[in-house]
């Protein structure tokens, strides 16, 4: 469980982040959505203190996150996995090699306790048999796919996603997010996801943040998305043609 | 000048964080190897290169402007000798290898920035300033006295070469020009002067790259920026060291 206590960021004296509260449970996707610039990386970025926030708490189960020193952030991430926007895999390393990083870093497994663990975590992202590639001769469905891989590596507790099925085509899209959604319900870990993805959003959006110029909008779940009666939150679900029809 | 003032204090602080113990010895042992072959290796050809015809025009030089029958034949590989191993072999070929070395090392760091990579190393508990950067500054301060070495070895060949052939002194009076008045003091010099050089170049260039902020455009700018710094501070270092070892 991740609890956010009144987080409030600026950058340069302009307002990104208000006052935002909100708790995210584990064992369900919960979900960060808004337009492009609502202040969603700055969001999660926030959670994982890659970003101070200026006022507030993140609370990671009974620990507070936010007074710890960045040493002590550091050591602690060492619980968490991330999916950057773009995947974020190492050019130099192959994917084997990008998965197993943590590992070599953190655990004292042998090399075939490593090897197995790779594969295991390559086989769970449907992504068997690629060990010896590199980033650049994978698709980009395929590199988010490791990512995914890489971030489960030492069984996080717990896993952020930004935007993990941006710029894949909408059938991949969907195997992602199912994807992401599995490995959380299996492993019970506490899943933050940004989004702008309707799509997404109806399919696994178990729990949902909506961010609308930075502040908390709306929050609720993917059945009640749709009947929800706010304005700026209809803007955003119904600004496709195709869910127009669907109202 | 507020602007350096504030770059120094960051700089500082990036070293000291470069130069934080290590998470694991025998990782970053391997990647000292990795990078004196990547950076240091690579660049033999063209050192040899550079150095085989500067010996060639210098030894030139030195004939044609010492033409007095006072002075003895050898005299012209004895001053050629001393400018290679005073200057051009560790400071000229440095201001050469900030160009080369400097941008790869930059463009490769900036890279790793714009595409999150050093997030994603950050998120998985990794400081990514010691892991990408230590091994390169080690491996460099390594490598680069080794190289200078080899150039003075290459130019004294190249100015051998061009003195027997172009027939400006015979072979034995180059040779007893090359051994007159040793002083291996001033090899230990140069190699000081290499060690520290080498230094610059990789934690400037690094320091570029690691706070590249944007997109390919930035990448670029900082490897400029990278190269035209390690070369000021390279000649400002080069007169200090000549100034308190020789002055
Ligand atoms: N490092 C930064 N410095 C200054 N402003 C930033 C920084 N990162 C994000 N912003 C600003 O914060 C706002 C929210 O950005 P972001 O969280 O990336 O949006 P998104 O919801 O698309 O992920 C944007 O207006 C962006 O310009
Ligand atoms: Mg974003």
């Amino acid at each position: 469980m991740i609890r956010v206590d009144n987080i409030s960021k600026t950058f340069d004296g302009k307002a990104v982040l208000t006052d935002i509260s909100a708790t995210f449970d584990e064992g369900r996707a919960n979900l960060i959505i808004g337009r492009s610039g609502s202040g969603k990386t700055v969001l999660l970025k926030c959670l994982i203190g890659m970003f101070e926030p200026d006022s507030g708490d993140v609370w990671y189960d009974a620990n507070r996150f936010t007074e710890l020193d960045s040493d002590q952030q550091r050591t602690f991430r060492q619980q968490m996995g991330v999916v950057f926007q773009g995947g974020a895999l190492f050019d130099s390393l192959t994917v084997e090699q990008n998965v197993r990083l943590p590992m070599d870093f953190f655990t004292s497994w042998n090399r075939n306790e490593k090897k197995d663990r790779v594969n295991f975590c390559l086989e769970k992202v449907t992504l068997p048999g690629v060990n010896r590639l590199f980033p650049a001769e994978l698709s980009g469905g395929m590199k988010k796919r490791v990512a995914i891989a890489r971030a489960i590596a030492l069984n996080p507790r717990y896993l952020f996603c930004d935007e993990p099925n941006s710029g894949l085509d909408p059938q991949t899209a969907i195997v992602i997010d199912k994807l992401i959604r599995e490995i959380t319900v299996d492993f019970n870990i506490t899943t933050v996801i940004n989004t702008h993805d309707m799509n997404s959003v109806m399919e696994i959006g178990d729990h949902i943040l909506f961010l609308s110029d930075g502040a908390k909008c709306w929050e609720g779940s993917n059945n009640e998305i749709l009947t929800s009666g706010n304005k700026v939150l209809n803007d955003f679900v119904f600004a496709s043609e195709l869910m127009k029809r669907f109202k | 000048m507020m602007r350096l003032f504030q770059n120094l204090g960051r700089y500082l602080i990036f070293i000291r964080r470069v130069f934080s113990r290590p998470e694991k010895h025998s990782l970053y042992f391997r990647q000292v190897f990795r990078e004196i072959d990547k950076l240091g290796v690579s660049s033999l050809g063209i050192v040899a290169i550079i150095s085989f015809f500067i010996g060639m025009v210098v030894i030139i030089h030195m004939t044609t402007s010492i033409s007095n029958p006072l002075i003895p034949a050898y005299y012209n590989s004895f001053t050629t000798r001393d400018v290679l191993v005073l200057e051009f072999s560790s400071s000229v070929l440095c201001l050469i290898l900030a160009g080369k070395v400097g941008s790869n090392i930059s463009s490769e760091i900036g890279t790793m920035r714009i595409t999150e990579q050093i997030d994603a190393l950050e998120t998985m508990g990794i400081n990514s300033a010691s892991y990408l950067v230590q091994p390169k500054i080690i491996g460099m301060m390594l490598i680069i006295p080794v190289l200078v070495i080899i150039s003075i070895f290459i130019g004294l060949l190249g100015g051998w070469f061009i003195a027997v052939v172009g027939n400006m002194m015979t072979s034995a009076d180059y040779l007893q020009g090359i051994r007159f008045d040793f002083h291996p003091y001033k090899v230990f010099y140069t190699l000081i002067k290499s060690v520290v050089f080498a230094f610059i170049i990789t934690s400037v260039s690094a320091y570029h790259g690691y706070y590249t902020q944007g997109g390919a455009l930035e990448v670029g700018r900082s490897s400029t920026l990278a190269v035209v710094w390690s070369m000021i501070l390279i000649l400002i270092s080069n007169y200090l060291v000549t100034q308190i070892m020789i002055g």
